[in-house]
């Protein structure tokens, strides 16, 4: 006889009555992370077990989306691996120049730090004009907070020394205005984001775009979750754009390893091909 | 086997710990190992490379999804935290720091317990922080083995006596007495 771990079948449950109740589908995440949430958040609420979140849930709406927060990872910085960013100057830019506009989609943007870092390099290389940044994520709060584009001044530092890691050519602090403990992005920084609620696991295709940037998202999917979001990819991306993953992200679980060809294999930069024949 | 994985836990010092006691362990040693070391956000993997060279068993960075297998070490990459699921593979995740440190060691021991419970060995070594301390008290719970190093021999005793004062340590050891008692472990059925 099977005997799986209680704990482990209450949280399947949990998960599937997020989902029935909510439309969130948590099923397919990795679920030591999961685990991890559910436990700290128990913790927090002074609930004694999984059961007890379960009949909370379908209750309390408001703590069902305190719980949808503490599912969804919202930590993200500027110019976070500045590596990256490095060799998308180097590596991807001269690409974007031979469009005439582009369109970018930055899935799971979290609270928006990647997404502004993005704009600023368009910028600086003269491109972001004719450049629409749809970014997106689940999160609604995340998304209203991206919006604001308000960020706390402790970071800024970090930040700074991020973008100058990078190759940024400017003055970081030309981006953005200063009040109080807070710094607001500039306007002309702003302008090109669409901000969007589209969730991965559950929403289809909604453009045809030059680049994705979907950075250590994917690391919360289990191998076939990881799978069907590729394929979302690959129907998203032009002939010849270009995927840009998380350093310890890869196209492994997914049936188009053969689809691209790597533009820079450390920083998980890769170039859809225009068939299968070109290598 | 009475025991499927260790798990290894060290921050300052924890580099010359670790050369120790790895290279020490033989090539049939049939247990994984999987290992947290306090690292810097945007360090190089030189270390591990150097390690390797050390070691008679393969140390590499984790992969996520990647499956367990004995004959290999794990080390967590920097500014991941690493994981293990059910299924005995791995994962890796950017949540915030936890004990100021990505990785956490924390983090890696108590997703070990819940994967492996009495079948884990958990191992916490020199270090100037508290990480690992509430780890352990979870692998104790759930019927591990816990393993700390001696402090009155560790480059920093910090680390070792959090875990002390927090939960019931089954063996508290020098290095050397650490790398005898894994490999005495690793052949009891």
């Amino acid at each position: 006889m099977i005997n799986r771990d209680t704990s482990d079948i209450e949280i399947s449950l949990l998960l599937e009555t997020i989902y029935e109740k909510y439309g969130y589908d948590f099923r397919e995440y990795s679920r030591a992370h999961i685990n991890r949430r559910i436990m700290n958040r128990m913790a927090l609420s002074g609930l004694n077990s999984v059961t007890e979140i379960q009949s909370r849930i379908l209750k309390d709406p408001l703590f069902a989306s305190q719980l949808l927060q503490d599912l969804s990872i919202t930590v993200t910085e500027m110019f976070r691996d500045p590596d990256f960013y490095r060799s998308l100057r180097e590596k991807v830019i001269p690409l974007l120049k031979t469009y005439s506009f582009i369109k970018i989609w930055h899935a799971g943007c979290a609270t928006g730090e990647e997404a502004y870092s993005m704009a600023i390099i368009l910028k600086e290389e003269g491109l972001y004009d004719k450049t629409t940044i749809y970014a997106t994520d689940f999160n609604q709060s995340a998304i209203e907070r991206a919006k604001e584009g308000i960020f706390s001044n402790e970071m800024i530092k970090e930040y700074t020394s991020n973008y100058q890691k990078s190759g940024g050519k400017e003055s970081f602090s030309n981006y953005y205005t200063s009040d109080y403990n807070m710094v607001i992005m500039d306007n002309a920084i702003k302008k090109n984001i669409v901000w969007a609620n589209h969730n991965l696991v559950t929403d289809g295709v909604f453009a045809e775009v030059h680049l994705i940037l979907c950075r250590n998202v994917l690391i919360y999917f289990n191998e076939n979750l990881q799978g069907k979001v590729q394929k979302l990819f690959f129907d998203s991306i032009i002939n010849g754009g270009v995927l840009c993953l998380g350093s310890k992200e890869s196209l492994r679980f997914s049936d188009f390893s053969d689809s691209y060809t790597e533009l820079d294999k450390k920083q998980k930069i890769f170039k859809k091909k225009y068939s299968l024949n070109e290598r | 086997m009475k025991y499927s994985a260790v798990v290894i836990g060290t921050s300052s010092g924890g580099m010359n710990a670790l050369k120790a006691i790895l290279p020490e362990l033989p090539v049939n040693f049939n247990i994984p190992i999987i290992i947290v070391q306090h690292i810097g956000a945007s360090s190089e993997s030189y270390w591990i490379e150097l390690l390797n060279n050390m070691c008679q068993l393969n140390i590499k960075e984790a992969d996520e999804k990647e499956k367990i297998e004995k004959g290999h070490i794990y080390v967590a990459p920097p500014n991941y935290h690493l994981l293990i699921e059910e299924n005995e593979t791995l994962s890796l995740s950017i949540d915030k720091r936890v004990n100021y440190a990505r990785p956490s060691i924390d983090v890696l021991f108590e997703s070990a317990a819940d994967a492996y419970r009495e079948k884990l060995i958990g191992v916490l070594l020199t270090g100037s922080n508290n990480d690992g301390a509430l780890g352990m008290k979870k692998i104790n719970a759930l019927g591990g083995l816990t393993i700390a190093e001696n402090p009155q021999t560790a480059a920093s005793s910090y680390m070792p006596l959090a875990a002390i004062a927090a939960t019931e340590i089954n063996y508290v050891l020098s290095l050397k007495e650490i790398s005898d008692l894994l490999i005495k472990l690793s052949k009891q059925i």
